[in-house]
């Protein structure tokens, strides 16, 4: 019942000084309090997650704690810019996102054969520019796609598909198969959202399908190819490169509806799941508290998800809809992507599962990403 | 445009808002997805990942049994196991092989043999997360240097194990053999057989020679097993449950380390093999061959540097002379041919040859030379005996002929193993006409029969044979086969009798005459082992035997100085004691001793007199 009186709140601004004071609190500060809280609902369950899956090391959870701190003061942060602003560094953000990916193909740092950071110089960390294009290009592309009629012309898709197309191929070159898909994907959505016609996506999906066979003989590495004959056979390597999701599904498949219990899991504690406080984290809640324990987190994601469509939908803006529908969706691919690798439904793609696995950058963009839905929503045009 | 723009706010809005609702749709089919696949592998396949999940955390690992030990027949230990600290590398677990073994180096000190075992050892027969030796036998500051510096060596352990350990070292190295690791060529062995592999599981040593390798079986034991906890790593957490593992069965021998050790020292800077059999049991009661080996060398891994020392020495200390080292019998072998001939009827003890110093087969030219050069002049069967005429012997031999020689001669044991349990004995070799055909060496000749009859040519025998043969005739042709095993845990063993006859003689009084001219070898005057009516303290009956290393050419002179020490004639002794009532035979050989007296005999005197002196004391 307070949730609806929040969201009215936030939805009428012209009767922002009329309702209960701490929803106008939130409300001039930009928050969408729902939201947040679901977010830090999120945040805790993920560090308690954090602790088994790290084996109980205290440290680890500090630092997460400490990068959820980061990451909330960024919401925060970029929730007050007005979303004019974002439209107006939008083209810049890409084209300077774009520069760097450049500079990664030609001196760039990575291991295992790929280049994916840049070394900045002085006390700066390394940095990797695919996480700047992550934000930039869906903003870019709304940003495109804002000035122009709705739904789209094709030859503004054309336009548009062209913009998306030049950092998707600077990122397989380095190269980076998963995020090269999911970034072009968050671009794509911001089309679909556009109103791009039925009967181009599926002609898109029917292109890509055909695609599919030429990617495997030309574009894709060993490496990248081996992930595949993994995924659809894990069992042909077991020790190998197999290795890992015969572990996960153990350990998942073990915790039965119940699970083991909290820090009981034997697969997680006794170091047979690998990666379990990054990727394969989810099994760790699988193992430990079961079916019960992975629904829950489940309908926690699709709440977030939800109330990000909402909201997306509520939007003063086209741009500032096109930005958030199409952050929210790339939000639960990203779920979507995690789980579904680990439980083996999808191949391994190092894609962290949002906001439980441990890492800052990861953390940091997705609150980022958060902050910006939250801008488009809470700010409204004088008129 | 401006204006189409601001008209179609709300169109934009309702275009926006369905394709919202799609795309909720759509994630939310989605997320059913994922809730659908989490209950397939939570709920559908449970058990089946809950067993895997069971299997990767408890894991049965084996125990080594403990092997059993092996005492003399006084109940004196002869092989044990002794706990020894051995430091060991998990190879999975180590972050840099190299830096490690440097900094253990520099801790405890790992030499090129070490190393080179070490290598060995990971190259073959390891099951993943087994530790490895690197060194064994830690001191305790070796012990304490590793472990305060645990921290920096990921995988670096201190195992305590137990070794079989031979306190007696080189003088039971032959008889008791020794274990070693098992090779790829054991582990072959032992894969070949469920079970075998089944009860191999934690097992590190084998038995490879002697009475460890015959015994094997009930020595090793039976493997337990425990149910442990271990982390993806392999560390183990917890034992869950246990199942002890059985140790092998003790072993008590008829060897008496007394008489064992006493042949050790006796034979020291010799080469040579000393055999004693009980005549009652025919427990063997020593089984020594000169010069020995330190078996406890094997066990840990003996380096090659050492161990080609042992293979190249001249004096060839790996070879077990006493089972396996064959000589022709030479003159021991007289009181048998006398047996033989007796049976056959070509002599009694009436009958006597005229030695002129030498014999001559009918139509031959060949001169045979007894030994003395003005011969025995009239020699009846027991003077023979006593003073060891060879031209008696080549003449009763040719009478008796070849054909009626060897059975006799075969009953005794020669020319096959009668052993029960001595695992590396040799059958050494009885002639007769079908052996020489079939060994290519043409057709019986009368003169090989003269040479067969002094023991020479072409027979051989070892002096674990000459001894047994010896206990028989000592038993009066009773057979009691030779065994080394007669007890296990305290349970005397009866071993199977073999598939040989008791001799009979058609005159039993024979066996008394024939004691009472080796009794005179002894205490005779003209007696060729005469030298031990010094230090007679029981009645002795034995035969000299001097065994020809080289063939000398007819009519030369046969000067022992002149010949290079390896090269002098080995020295033979036969005895059993005492003479009425035999308890113990024994056959001692002396290679190059050329004075059977002198040599051979005082040892076989020796061991007589510590036997029966220490069984009365």
């Amino acid at each position: 019942m307070a949730s609806t009186d929040f969201s009215r709140t936030v939805s009428t601004p012209a009767q922002h000084h009329t309702f209960d004071r701490s929803g106008a609190f939130f409300a001039r500060l930009h928050i969408d309090i729902i939201l947040l809280l679901l977010l830090l609902i999120l945040c805790g369950a993920g560090l308690l997650i954090l602790y088994s899956g790290s084996g109980q090391e205290m440290g680890m959870v500090k630092r997460q704690a400490i990068h959820f701190g980061i990451g909330l003061v960024l919401l925060i942060f970029a929730a007050q810019i007005p979303p004019r602003l974002y439209q107006l560094i939008a083209p810049w953000a890409l084209g300077v996102g774009t520069l760097l990916l450049v500079g990664v193909l030609v001196a760039g740092v990575g291991a295992k054969g790929a280049q994916r950071w840049l070394d900045l110089p002085g006390p700066l960390p390394r940095f990797q520019p695919s996480e700047l294009v992550k934000l930039a290009l869906p903003l870019a592309v709304a940003w495109f796609m804002a000035k122009r009629p709705v739904p789209p012309r094709f030859r503004d898709l054309i336009q548009a598909l062209i913009i998306i197309l030049i950092p998707t191929v600077l990122i397989l070159k380095q190269p980076d198969l998963g995020t090269s898909i999911l970034i072009s994907t968050s671009g794509l959505l911001v089309l679909f959202f556009a109103g791009m016609s039925w009967w181009l996506i599926f002609s898109m999906i029917g292109i890509v399908a055909a695609l599919a066979p030429v990617m495997w003989f030309f574009v894709m590495h060993p490496y990248q190819k081996q992930r595949v004959l993994t995924f659809l056979n894990p069992e042909s390597d077991p020790l190998g490169s197999g290795w890992n999701i015969i572990q996960s599904k153990t350990a998942i498949g073990s915790g039965g509806i119940h699970g083991k219990g909290y820090l009981q899991g034997t697969q997680s504690q006794l170091e047979f799941l690998p990666e379990s406080h990054t990727d394969f984290i989810i099994a760790v809640l699988a193992e430990e508290h079961g079916l019960i324990g992975a629904c829950l987190l489940l309908l926690l994601y699709a709440l977030i998800i939800l109330r990000c469509l909402y909201i997306s939908s509520r939007c003063e803006t086209l741009f500032g809809r096109l930005l958030s529908g199409s952050m929210s969706v790339t939000f639960f691919i990203y779920v979507f992507v995690n789980i579904g690798m680990v439980s083996g439904i999808l191949p391994v793609v190092g894609v962290p599962l949002p906001l439980v696995s441990y890492g800052g950058t990861s953390v940091v963009s997705l609150m980022l990403g958060f902050g910006l839905i939250m801008a488009m929503y809470t700010h409204r045009q004088r008129k | 445009m401006w204006e189409q723009s601001i008209r179609d706010k709300a169109y934009e809005r309702r275009l926006f808002r369905a394709r919202a609702i799609v795309a909720a749709v759509l994630v939310i089919s989605a997320l059913l997805a994922l809730v659908w696949r989490m209950t397939y592998l939570q709920v559908t396949l449970h058990e089946k990942y809950q067993d895997l999940s069971e299997n990767n955390r408890v894991q049965i690992r084996p125990i080594a049994p403990n092997r059993g030990l092996i005492y003399d027949r006084n109940g004196v230990l002869l092989a044990e196991n002794i706990p020894a600290y051995s430091l060991t590398l998990v190879p999975e677990r180590v972050e840099n092989m190299d830096e490690t073994l440097a900094f253990l180096n520099d801790l405890v000190g790992i030499n090129d043999r070490d190393l080179e075992q070490f290598e060995k050892r990971i190259s073959y027969r390891r099951r993943p997360y087994e530790p490895v030796v690197l060194r064994q036998r830690l001191s305790e500051e070796e012990i304490a240097a590793v472990m305060v510096n645990r921290f920096y060596l990921p995988g670096v352990d201190v195992q305590a194990q137990l070794i079989r350990h031979y306190p007696h070292g080189d003088a039971f190295a032959h008889v008791l053999g020794y274990v070693g690791r098992i090779n790829q060529r054991d582990q072959e062995r032992i894969e070949r057989d469920d079970e075998t592999r089944r009860r191999y599981s934690a097992t590190s040593h084998i038995g490879k020679t002697g009475i460890e390798r015959r015994y094997e079986d009930i020595l090793h034991g039976e493997v337990g097993y425990e149910k442990v906890e271990t982390n993806a790593r392999g560390r183990l957490l917890r034992t869950l449950e246990r199942e002890n593992p059985q140790p092998g069965t003790d072993l008590t021998l008829h060897l008496d380390s007394r008489l064992q050790l006493l042949a050790s020292e006796l034979l020291e800077g010799r080469r040579g093999a000393v055999v004693a059999i009980e005549v009652e049991t025919g427990g063997i009661l020593t089984l020594y061959s000169n010069p020995g080996y330190d078996p406890n060398a094997f066990v840990t891994g003996i380096s090659f540097s050492d161990y080609e020392a042992l293979t190249t020495s001249l004096d060839k200390p790996l070879f077990d002379r006493a089972t396996r080292g064959t000589y022709p019998p030479a003159s021991t072998l007289k009181p048998f041919v006398g047996l033989a001939a007796l049976e056959a009827g070509s002599t009694n003890w009436n009958y006597t040859v005229r030695d002129p110093g030498w014999y001559q087969l009918e139509n031959d030219e060949r001169f045979y030379r007894d030994w003395k050069r003005e011969g025995h002049g009239v020699v009846d069967l027991e003077m023979a005996v006593v003073e060891s005429c060879d031209t008696y012997f080549y003449d009763v031999a040719v009478r008796t002929g070849i054909d009626r020689l060897t059975p006799l001669l075969g009953q005794f044991g020669f020319g096959r193993d009668m052993s029960s349990d001595v695992i590396s004995a040799v059958s050494g070799i009885l002639p007769d006409r079908e052996w020489k055909r079939d060994t290519g060496r043409g057709s019986w000749y009368p003169g090989d029969t003269v040479n067969l009859g002094i023991g020479q040519g072409f027979m051989t025998v070892t002096p674990l044979q000459l001894a047994t043969a010896t206990a028989v005739l000592a038993n009066k042709g009773r057979w009691e086969i030779p065994r080394l095993l007669a007890a296990e845990n305290d349970v005397p063993t009866i071993l199977p009798h073999g598939d040989i006859p008791d001799i009979t003689l058609a005159d039993p009084s024979d066996w008394d005459r024939m004691f009472k001219a080796m009794e005179n070898v002894v205490i005779g005057r003209h007696g060729t082992a005469r030298a031990l009516r010094r230090h007679l303290d029981f009645p002795i009956a034995g035969k000299t035997g001097t065994a020809q290393v080289v063939g000398i050419e007819q009519d030369a002179e046969y000067d022992s100085e002149a010949l290079q020490e390896r090269l002098r004639d080995h020295a033979w002794f036969m005895a059993f004691s005492p003479v009425d009532k035999p308890q113990i035979a024994i056959a001692v050989i002396v290679e190059n001793g050329e004075s059977s007296g002198r040599t051979a005999a005082p040892i076989a005197q020796a061991i007589i007199n510590q036997y029966l002196g220490g069984a009365e004391g």
